[in-house]
C-alpha cells in the first residue's frame, strides 16, 4: 500500500495499464511532455515513449474521433479531455460515434475507449472550467459513466473502464485531485495524507463499474451521491447529528439499482445531492428510480440539492456551490416530515 | 443609401436552375495525361497543380495516354468494367424496389461508380475504409454477396446489422468497411485515427477515409486534416466531389474559388484531383497513394471530381433545383461508357460481349433479390425479432437495461 492522492492513483492506473499492455494509448492537450495540466500524466511519456503517450492538438472532436478509429483498429486508447467543459466539440463523436457502434454494427466492430475529464468547481474556474454534465451521457445509451470519490476508487475504476469492452466516460472531481473537500472552503486545504481511501495498493486491481459503495451506513435517511458530493454529505451528516446511510455511486451507469433500493427501504428517506444544475440533472433519474422501487417504504418526499440552475459563476463559487450547509439543510427537513 | 453600401455577403449560386441550358463552361478539363506522374517522396508542396488540374488518362477517343497510363491488367479492367456494371444494375434495382415499398430509403452511386470500384481494387485485405453512405462500389469491388447487401436494404430476418440501421449504412469489418454512419464526416478523423493505430502498432495497414465535397463544410473534416498533418499515419482521405450536397451546389462548401484538393496544400499535405468518371486514371492516383502511405511516406488527399447523376436518396427530386439534363452535359462523361470505349478500342471487348455481360449481371442481381426477399422485405415477411433491440448495446447488459426489456416483454 501507498499514500497517494487522485491524481497520483490516476497516473499509476495509466502506467499500470500502459505497462501491462501494449494497446493502452494515452493522449490529449499538454498531456506528453508537460504530462497535462492537472498532472496525471506526468512522466508517462518518458516512460512509455512518445507513441503512447503524446500532445493532441486543440480539437475535442479529433482527439475523441481519433480515438474511436485506434479502438476500432483494436488498441484500448485512453484520451483526456482537459475539463469536461471542453468536451462539447466531441459530443457527437462520443454519443454518436462512439455510443452507438456496437450496436449499430451488430457488433461487427466495437468501441473499447476510455475518456478521461475533470469535473466539477471549486476551483474559481467559472463557467467553462467548472462544469458537471454527467447527465448528459448518462441520457445516451451505449456509454457507462464513472465518477469516483477517492484515490482508491480511481485507481481500481480507471483499470476497470480501460478493461472494459465499451466506451467509459470517466469524470474525475477536480477539487478533489488533492484533498477531500468536504465543502468548508472558509478552512484548511486537507489533502489526501492519512485518508484510509488514499490507501492505494501496488500494481493491478479493479473496481467493478456499477458497484455503489457505502460510506457510512445509517438508518435516518439515505443519501444518493457522487464525487465531491460524498465528502460534503458525510461533513453535513457529522456537523447536523443525522443518522445518514451515504451511499457512493462510484458508477452513474451501469447503476447500482440494488444498492440504491435496499438502503431506501430501509431507511424510507432519501436525498439526492450533486454538483451538478438541478432540472433534469442525474439526480432526477435516481428520484424516479426510488419512487419506482421504493414508494411504499417512502415517509417522506425525496429531496435534491443540486447547483442551481444557473450557469456556474465565478465570484459567487460558493454560494453556488452545495456545501454542507445546504445538504444538511435537506437532511433536517427530510427528517422533519 | 444602397448604393454607399460596401460590404456585403456573398451567397454562391450555381450557374443555372431549372430551365435553364445545361452549362458546365466553368470547368476547366485539362488534356487527358497533361498531369506530370510526380515520385512517392515528392514534397506536398510541389504538387500545386495536381491540385488544382485533373488527372485523366482516358481520351475522348477512349485512347489511355499519360504518365499515370498503363497500371492496370487486361483482367483488371474488364473486372471494373463488370463491378461498375452490377453497382449501376443494383441501384436501378434497389431504387425500383424502394419505389416499390420493399424498403424505406435507398442511396444510388448512378455515375459515380468508377470512384470506389477503381480505388477499391489498389487496396490490400486488412486495409479499412471508412466509407459514407454512397460508397458501396468499395464493397462491390471484393464481390461482397449482393444478398448480403439487399438482407440490410430489406432491414429482413438475415440482415446482418438486425434491421437496426437505414438501409445502405452496411458495416463489413472483414472486407474492410466500417461501420458506415448516418451522420456526415464523422468518419473522416475516425480513419485518421485507425491509420494512427495500424502505424503505432507497427502493422502495414492503411485506412482510406470518405467524405463528399458538401461535408467537407464539418468540423471533423478540419479535425481529420489536422490530424493527419501532424501524425502523417498511412491514411488516404478521399473527397468525392459529385457537385451537389442534396440540392445544395459545391460551391457552398468551397466557396467559388480553389479546389477542395487544394485545402490539403495548406496543411503541407499530398494534394492530388483526379477525373472520377475515368477508371484508369482514379486506380492509378489511388495506387500512388496507397503505396506512399504504406511507404510510411505520409497521407495523401484525393479530390475525385465526379457528377451524382441521380437523386441525394430516394427522398430527393433534383428536377427541382438543377436542370434535368445536365447529367447528360457533364464534361467528364459516364465512367461505364468510357471505359467501355477504352476496351473496345483494344479489342478486348465488344458491344455484343457489353450487352450480354449486361443480361448475365441483370439476371445475377435479380436472383440475389429474389433470394433476399425470401428472407422478408421492411413491410412484409420475415423480419428481425422485436425483442433483439435490447441485445448488443453493451457487451454486458446492465440492470437498468434487463429490467426495461423484462417490462417489454408484454408489449412483444
Amino acid at each position: 500500500m501507498t499514500q497517494m492522492s487522485m491524481v497520483e492513483a490516476i497516473r499509476d492506473a495509466l502506467d499500470v495499464m500502459m505497462t501491462r499492455d501494449k494497446r493502452v494509448i494515452v493522449y490529449g492537450e499538454d498531456v506528453g511532455y508537460f504530462g497535462g495540466v492537472f498532472r496525471c500524466t506526468q512522466g508517462l511519456q518518458q516512460k512509455h515513449g512518445r507513441e503512447r503517450c503524446f500532445d493532441a492538438p486543440i480539437s475535442e472532436s479529433g482527439i475523441v474521433g481519433t480515438a474511436i478509429g485506434m479502438a476500432a483498429y483494436g488498441l484500448r486508447p485512453c484520451v483526456e479531455i482537459q475539463f469536461a467543459d471542453y468536451m462539447y466539440p466531441a459530443y457527437d463523436q462520443i454519443t454518436q460515434e462512439a455510443a452507438r457502434i456496437r450496436y449499430r454494427s451488430g457488433g461487427d466492430f466495437t468501441c473499447p475507449l476510455v475518456i478521461r475529464m475533470p469535473t466539477g468547481g471549486g476551483i474559481f474556474g467559472g463557467e467553462t472550467h467548472s462544469q458537471s454534465p454527467e447527465a448528459l451521457f448518462t441520457h445516451v445509451s451505449g456509454l457507462k459513466t464513472v465518477l469516483p470519490s477517492n484515490p482508491y476508487d480511481v485507481k481500481g475504476l480507471l483499470i476497470a473502464a480501460i478493461e472494459d469492452p465499451d466506451p467509459v466516460i470517466f469524470m474525475e472531481p477536480k477539487r478533489l485531485y488533492h484533498g477531500p473537500f468536504d465543502g468548508h472552503h472558509e478552512r484548511e486545504v486537507v489533502s489526501w495524507k492519512d485518508h484510509p481511501l488514499a490507501e492505494v495498493p501496488e500494481g493491478h486491481y479493479t473496481i467493478p463499474l456499477g458497484k455503489a459503495a457505502i460510506r457510512r451506513e445509517g438508518s435516518d435517511l439515505t443519501v444518493l451521491c457522487y464525487g465531491t458530493m460524498v465528502h460534503v454529505a458525510l461533513a453535513a451528516a457529522r456537523e447536523q447529528g443525522i443518522d445518514a446511510e451515504i451511499i457512493d455511486l462510484r458508477s452513474l451507469l451501469p447503476l447500482d439499482l440494488e444498492t440504491i433500493e435496499a438502503s431506501v427501504q430501509k431507511t424510507g428517506r432519501c436525498v439526492i445531492a450533486h454538483e451538478a444544475t438541478l432540472t433534469s440533472g442525474f439526480g432526477a433519474e435516481l428520484a424516479a428510480r426510488v419512487q419506482e422501487a421504493c414508494f411504499f417504504h417512502l415517509e417522506a418526499p425525496v429531496r435534491r440539492v443540486a447547483g442551481w440552475d444557473v450557469p456556474y459563476p465565478h465570484a459567487q463559487e460558493w454560494f453556488y456551490f452545495p456545501g454542507p450547509e445546504r445538504v444538511g439543510r435537506a437532511f433536517l427537513e427530510t427528517m422533519e416530515v | 443609401m444602397q448604393d454607399e453600401r460596401k460590404t456585403r455577403i456573398t451567397i454562391p449560386e450555381p450557374e443555372v436552375r431549372p430551365g435553364d441550358e445545361p452549362d458546365f463552361s466553368d470547368v476547366n478539363i485539362p488534356e487527358a495525361g497533361a498531369v506530370s506522374l510526380p515520385p512517392l517522396d515528392v514534397e506536398p508542396r510541389l504538387l500545386r497543380n495536381h491540385a488544382f488540374s485533373i488527372i485523366r488518362i482516358l481520351r475522348r477517343d477512349g485512347e489511355a495516354v499519360g504518365p499515370w497510363a498503363k497500371m492496370l491488367s487486361d483482367e483488371e479492367l474488364l473486372f471494373g468494367l463488370k463491378h461498375m456494371m452490377t453497382l449501376r444494375l443494383l441501384d436501378a434495382r434497389m431504387v425500383a424496389a424502394q419505389r416499390q415499398g420493399k424498403t424505406s430509403f435507398y442511396v444510388p452511386q448512378l455515375g459515380e461508380e468508377a470512384v470506389t470500384i477503381a480505388f477499391q481494387r489498389a487496396l490490400r485485405d486488412g486495409d479499412m475504409n471508412f466509407p459514407t453512405y454512397r460508397n458501396a462500389g468499395l464493397l462491390i469491388a471484393q464481390d461482397y454477396p449482393l444478398e448480403t447487401m439487399m438482407n440490410q436494404i430489406f432491414s429482413n430476418e438475415k440482415d446482418p446489422l438486425g434491421g437496426r440501421q437505414m438501409p445502405v449504412l452496411y458495416s463489413a469489418k472483414d472486407h474492410g468497411f466500417f461501420t458506415v454512419s448516418g451522420n456526415l464526416g464523422t468518419q473522416f478523423v475516425q480513419s485518421v485515427g485507425w491509420a494512427m493505430a495500424a502505424a503505432i502498432d507497427g502493422s502495414d495497414k492503411i485506412a482510406a477515409g470518405w467524405i463528399g465535397d458538401g461535408s467537407t463544410a464539418e468540423g471533423d473534416f478540419h479535425s481529420a486534416m489536422v490530424f493527419a498533418s501532424t501524425y502523417k499515419p498511412p491514411v488516404v482521405l478521399n473527397i468525392v466531389n459529385n457537385q451537389w450536397a442534396i440540392s445544395t451546389f459545391q460551391g457552398i462548401a468551397k466557396g467559388e474559388s480553389g479546389t477542395f484538393a487544394a485545402r490539403a496544400l495548406g496543411f503541407g499535405m499530398a494534394a492530388l484531383r483526379v477525373d472520377g468518371n475515368d477508371f484508369l486514371a482514379v486506380h492509378a492516383v489511388a495506387r500512388w497513394a496507397v503505396e506512399r502511405a504504406r511507404k510510411g511516406l505520409g497521407p495523401t488527399v484525393i479530390e475525385h471530381v465526379t457528377y451524382r447523376v441521380g437523386g441525394h436518396s430516394t427522398s430527393d427530386n433534383p428536377e427541382a433545383y438543377r436542370p434535368k439534363a445536365e447529367s447528360d452535359a457533364w464534361p467528364l462523361g459516364d465512367p461505364i461508357e468510357r471505359l467501355k470505349l477504352h476496351l473496345i478500342g483494344r479489342n478486348l471487348w465488344s458491344e455484343e460481349r457489353h450487352a450480354q455481360a449486361h443480361a448475365e449481371i441483370r439476371d445475377t442481381v435479380v436472383a440475389a433479390q429474389k433470394a433476399a426477399e425470401k428472407n422478408g422485405t421492411l413491410h412484409s415477411g420475415p423480419s428481425p425479432r422485436r425483442r433483439s433491440i435490447f441485445d448488443g448495446l453493451y457487451e454486458e447488459t446492465p440492470i437498468h437495461l434487463e429490467r426495461q426489456r423484462q417490462a417489454a416483454e408484454k408489449w412483444l
